[in-house]
């Protein structure tokens, strides 16, 4: 049933398709998944739009960002009366990012989160799925560092093109 | 009574983790390597998110109290870290095994903290487990690496087991605030987790062709748990906390 309440819950959805991952501009926080609801809450004669989110990593500095931009994108289109709620569980999990996140990624030059691998485990040396790289496709990649220039990515490099580059790693 | 548990409960775990990020961020521009000064600074940045996550829980059963007037405005003998976290850095081999002691200890702590009564408590365990997952392997390797490397890598591990031994007894021996926690279903016994670490620590070892470490003999020190801190840690706090004591309630 279209309730005016659906239509404004499914416009909030689209305008928080404007926020971008400071850090990764071409991920919408929609793609990384960290937006969990969108909710009315009734209060008296304006309605309180409460946004939900969870954190990719405990301590990545573009969630400060990202919750000033939810508010001034909202503010921008009229809606003062905002709620920004931080969950923690369950937590976020790459498996969150959407397809068309993924693709942007890789257009961007970082390669997305293999699909199969499972979140890390303590297993040592382990040899990861095979990365692929996001210059020339090739799978035939190592990994340089475990840690990356920001928390979510660690580093590779392509052993066919010689290219290094970013890897979103699992979470 | 159960608010106070809980507050001095969540101020140990979030003091252990803010100050081991302080250590390991004195590494930042001074690591071994450029890809290795990355990690023990990501390392640290994983560590201040789960202390922020902590103190924010711990603040609201204080009045008055935020993240900041926690971490910037208590001093000494109110820091409830153990005294492992607060040790110098050392050199490289001194500050893996530190952070491969803790690492393990955390892993199997918030395995079980994620089953506690208290649910903010478990979720941030849930959340700040796959970090610290990320930790115990990176460490672990890095044990491996230094002790079944070369001559001077395998002494310097030796030295660093020298240094930092007397400080894991601490881990689990829990203080009043552990025990009564225990009691509420909100904090996990370190007793039950000592086996699996010691385990742990000795499968590395093996690999890593170091001796397997004894605590016969050895007297384990303790204190850090109920605010009585190595001489290093008012240091620590007065590099830390110097921008807030000249500023009070500065931001940038």
């Amino acid at each position: 049933m279209q309730t005016n309440e659906n239509i404004l819950t499914k416009n909030i959805w689209s305008l928080l398709q404007e926020v971008t991952d400071p850090e990764v501009p071409v991920l919408t926080i929609i793609d990384l998944g960290i937006v969990r609801d969108v909710k009315i809450n009734k209060a008296g004669a304006e309605n309180e739009i409460e946004v939900v989110i969870t954190p990719t990593y405990s301590g990545c500095p573009a969630m400060d960002v990202i919750r000033m931009n939810i508010r001034m994108v909202l503010l921008e289109h009229g809606f003062k009366n905002v709620q920004i709620t931080t969950i923690l569980s369950p937590a976020w999990t790459t498996d969150w990012m959407s397809d068309a996140g993924k693709e942007k990624l890789k257009a961007y030059g970082i390669a997305p989160p293999n699909p199969k691998q499972q979140v890390c485990n303590t297993q040592l040396f382990a040899e990861d799925e095979a990365v692929q790289c996001p210059h020339c496709n090739s799978y035939n990649t190592r990994r340089i560092s475990e840690f990356g220039s920001t928390a979510c990515k660690s580093l590779f490099q392509c052993n066919d093109c010689h290219e290094p580059f970013d890897y979103f790693k699992c979470y | 009574m159960t608010k106070e548990i809980i507050y001095n409960y969540t101020l140990h775990l979030a003091d252990n983790a803010l100050i081991l990020a302080q250590r390991n961020s004195e590494w930042c521009g001074h690591g071994p390597i450029l890809e290795q000064d990355i990690a023990i600074t990501n390392i640290s940045l994983d560590l201040i998110g789960q202390a922020r996550s902590l103190y924010q829980y711990a603040a609201e059963g204080c009045e008055g109290a935020t993240e900041d007037t926690l971490a910037y405005l208590r001093d000494v003998r109110a820091y409830k870290n153990c005294l492992l976290v607060e040790q110098p850095n050392g050199d490289w081999a001194q500050t893996i095994l530190r952070q491969f002691f803790f690492s393990t200890y955390q892993y199997f702590l918030y395995q079980r903290l994620q089953q506690s009564a208290d649910a903010t408590l478990a979720a941030i365990a849930e959340k700040s487990l796959k970090e610290v997952t990320y930790h115990v392997r990176w460490s672990s390797e890095w044990v491996i690496r230094l002790g079944d490397g070369t001559g001077e890598s395998h002494n310097r591990m030796l030295n660093a087991l020298d240094e930092l031994w007397a400080f894991t007894g601490e881990l689990f021996t829990p203080a009043g605030y552990e025990m009564e926690a225990v009691k509420l279903g909100i904090g996990v016994d370190v007793n039950e987790i000592k086996g699996e670490w010691e385990q742990r620590v000795n499968e590395i070892f093996a690999e890593a062709t170091l001796p397997s470490p004894t605590t016969e003999g050895v007297w384990m020190q303790a204190g850090g748990k109920t605010g009585v801190h190595t001489e290093h840690m008012g240091f620590i706090l007065a590099e830390m906390q110097s921008m807030q004591r000249a500023y009070p309630g500065c931001e940038w």
